[in-house]
């Protein structure tokens, strides 16, 4: 009787706070959603296609924020996919085992570091480089090209793409590396027997295997990217430009929220910024989503 | 004929693996370039007073970042202290009772929230905490982080949980032992090295966090000690101090940003050594 009476004791202590997680999430998802109603009802959709963003006469339109956002997450992407995929065949085909050790705790140590840090380096070592070797040299030889041109300042586009791709390399290539080690040894000894190269049998065995899964972890990566704030609000300048230069300053939407937010005294001008915290949470879950789906049918279980 | 293409092929491969080993080595590269800044700049900045000092105002060179380095502490002991029962029950639910559609649905929720941009998590705290008491506190600082600390250590708990074989749970029961006692004296016990690092990992992550305090702990130049004012925390304040014009604040936020990643570090670390050493069997 009494060690039924414990049994039962655990199982409902132990739901209570289970359901408590849901609970939060739906409060989260309703605080979001009640915190931006006056911002909805007010602009409704013009609040994603229009650029105005004015707390003097309470008109406020998000999209340089988004396009600042997806813009410097791209650049991110385009930047860290290439390494991550090449430090994930480092680590699960090419390296020793006691090589491999080491630099997959590196690397994992570059998933910690915290956000902060990245911006004060960003800031005070990398843009200055920036703005007084690679800028203008990409200016004098890629000028022509619209992305290359205007003064060189460091803090940018470019900046804000950068400090998110050294962030998001950890992402990617970790859960890459994890799927490449889940493919069958058998198939790529397969490839071997019939002559292939090293690098054929990654690109022709591993890669087509390995699929869902790297589109699981790009889209993680691209999410992580989408929500970072810290270190891409001290790199990317915080001016709301829409520009084809990746030189000229950009905004994103954690950037403006994390800058306005304290000094916002308006209740529009609250609710419009809570708002970007709605778009940013959407967008973040969407990406989320896929990507766990994508990276979990990607396991080879077999 | 062929032996040009064998050849070409061999280009290729040679190449690729190159490159391969080229952006390995560029990772590694990045770490240690970021770290050596922190060092060589931090290192310089800190003294003994730089710990058991408060900030000078501005003109005047010296002081610390005493309040900032408690504020830190005292903000991530409430995060913990809400989270670490929460995020543990919930793990023990998820993995001994979790087989049906309502433990499928928190896991899905948990990961969910696992995903929240930490400056949404700012927001929903801002909304939680700090509209109904009218003004910043450490509170609002810790609970905002807790929010993001409780998936972390539900999953975390949950797996490990689940790692300890189920023979230990049958032997518990095969001596009579009733099954709350097996889950917390036998279960959470053989777990309990892994959680514990599982733990240390969450409050080494949350304690690197800023975009959660900006609107929710704040900011204090003074010494806090209550939980229902504004606090200083070592990110914020490297924040502030890095986006500040003075040369002698900007030092300040290297030294606190060495201090940061020496104890951020130090933490993953041990925990990687920790847990090798536990489960590499």
């Amino acid at each position: 009787m009494g060690t039924r009476f414990g049994d039962r004791i655990i199982k409902l202590v132990s739901l209570l706070f289970a359901s408590f997680i849901l609970l939060l999430i739906a409060g989260i998802i309703y605080e979001l959603i009640d915190g931006s109603r006056r911002s909805l009802a007010a602009f409704g959709w013009r609040f994603l296609t229009t650029s105005t963003w004015d707390p003097v006469s309470k008109v406020f339109g998000a999209l340089p924020f988004i396009f600042g956002t997806i813009v410097s997450s791209v650049i991110a992407l385009c930047i860290a996919l290439p390494l991550s995929i090449g430090i994930a065949i480092f680590l699960s085909e090419l390296a020793p085992r006691q090589v491999r050790l080491y630099v997959s705790l590196m690397i994992e140590m570059l998933a910690a570091v915290p956000s902060i840090i990245y911006g004060l380096w960003g800031l005070f070592v990398m843009t200055p480089f920036l703005q007084v070797h690679v800028e203008p040299l990409l200016g004098t030889h890629l000028g022509f090209i619209p992305l290359f041109q205007g003064p060189p300042v460091g803090v940018g586009m470019l900046a804000g793409g950068l400090i998110l791709s050294i962030m998001i390399i950890p992402t990617i290539a970790s859960i890459t590396r994890d799927i490449f080690n889940t493919i069958p040894l058998l198939s790529k000894e397969a490839g071997f027997a019939i002559g292939m190269t090293r690098w054929e049998v990654i690109s022709k065995v591993v890669f087509p295997q390995a699929r869902p899964g790297m589109i699981g972890a790009i889209m993680l990566g691209f999410g992580r990217a989408l929500g970072e704030t810290m270190a891409i609000t001290m790199v990317i300048g915080n001016a709301p430009t829409i520009s084809a230069s990746l030189f000229s300053p950009a905004y994103t939407l954690s950037s403006v929220i994390a800058n306005e937010f304290t000094e916002a005294t308006s209740k529009i001008y609250i609710s419009s910024l809570i708002e970007l915290a709605l778009l940013l949470f959407i967008i973040s879950m969407i990406f989320n989503a896929i990507a766990k789906l994508l990276i979990r049918k990607g396991r080879f279980t077999a | 004929m062929s032996s040009i293409s064998y050849l070409r092929r061999r280009i290729v491969n040679r190449t690729m693996l190159f490159l391969a080993y080229a952006s390995a080595v560029l990772g590694v590269a990045l770490l240690f370039l970021i770290l050596s800044y922190i060092v060589i700049k931090g290192a310089s900045s800190l003294n003994l007073d730089f710990f058991i000092k408060l900030p000078k105002p501005t003109g005047e060179t010296g002081g610390g970042i005493a309040n900032a380095i408690v504020g830190s502490f005292i903000v991530v002991g409430i995060a913990s202290v809400i989270a670490i029962p929460v995020g543990v029950m919930s793990g023990i639910y998820l993995a001994e009772f979790g087989k049906n559609r309502f433990a499928s649905l928190v896991r899905y929720f948990a990961d969910v929230m696992n995903g929240i941009p930490s400056i949404v998590t700012g927001i929903v705290a801002y909304v939680f905490v700090v509209v109904p008491m009218h003004r910043f506190s450490a509170l609002a600082g810790g609970i905002a982080l807790s929010i993001m600390m409780i998936p972390i250590i539900t999953r975390t708990s949950e797996e490990l949980i689940r790692m300890v074989p189920d023979t230990i749970r049958e032997a518990g029961l095969a001596l009579g032992i009733p099954q709350w006692k097996v889950i917390l004296f036998v279960v959470l016990r053989t777990a309990s090295t892994g959680i514990v690092t599982g733990i240390m990992l969450a409050v080494a992550r949350v304690g690197g966090e800023t975009a959660p305090l900006l609107f929710t702990a704040f900011n204090n130049s003074f010494m806090s000690f209550r939980l229902d004012q504004p606090i200083s925390t070592m990110t914020v304040l490297i924040y502030n101090y890095a986006s500040s014009p003075y040369p002698d604040w900007n030092a300040i936020a290297w030294g606190a940003a060495f201090v940061l990643i020496l104890i951020v570090l130090l933490v993953n670390i041990v925990s990687k050594v920790f847990t090798n050493t536990t489960y590499s069997l």
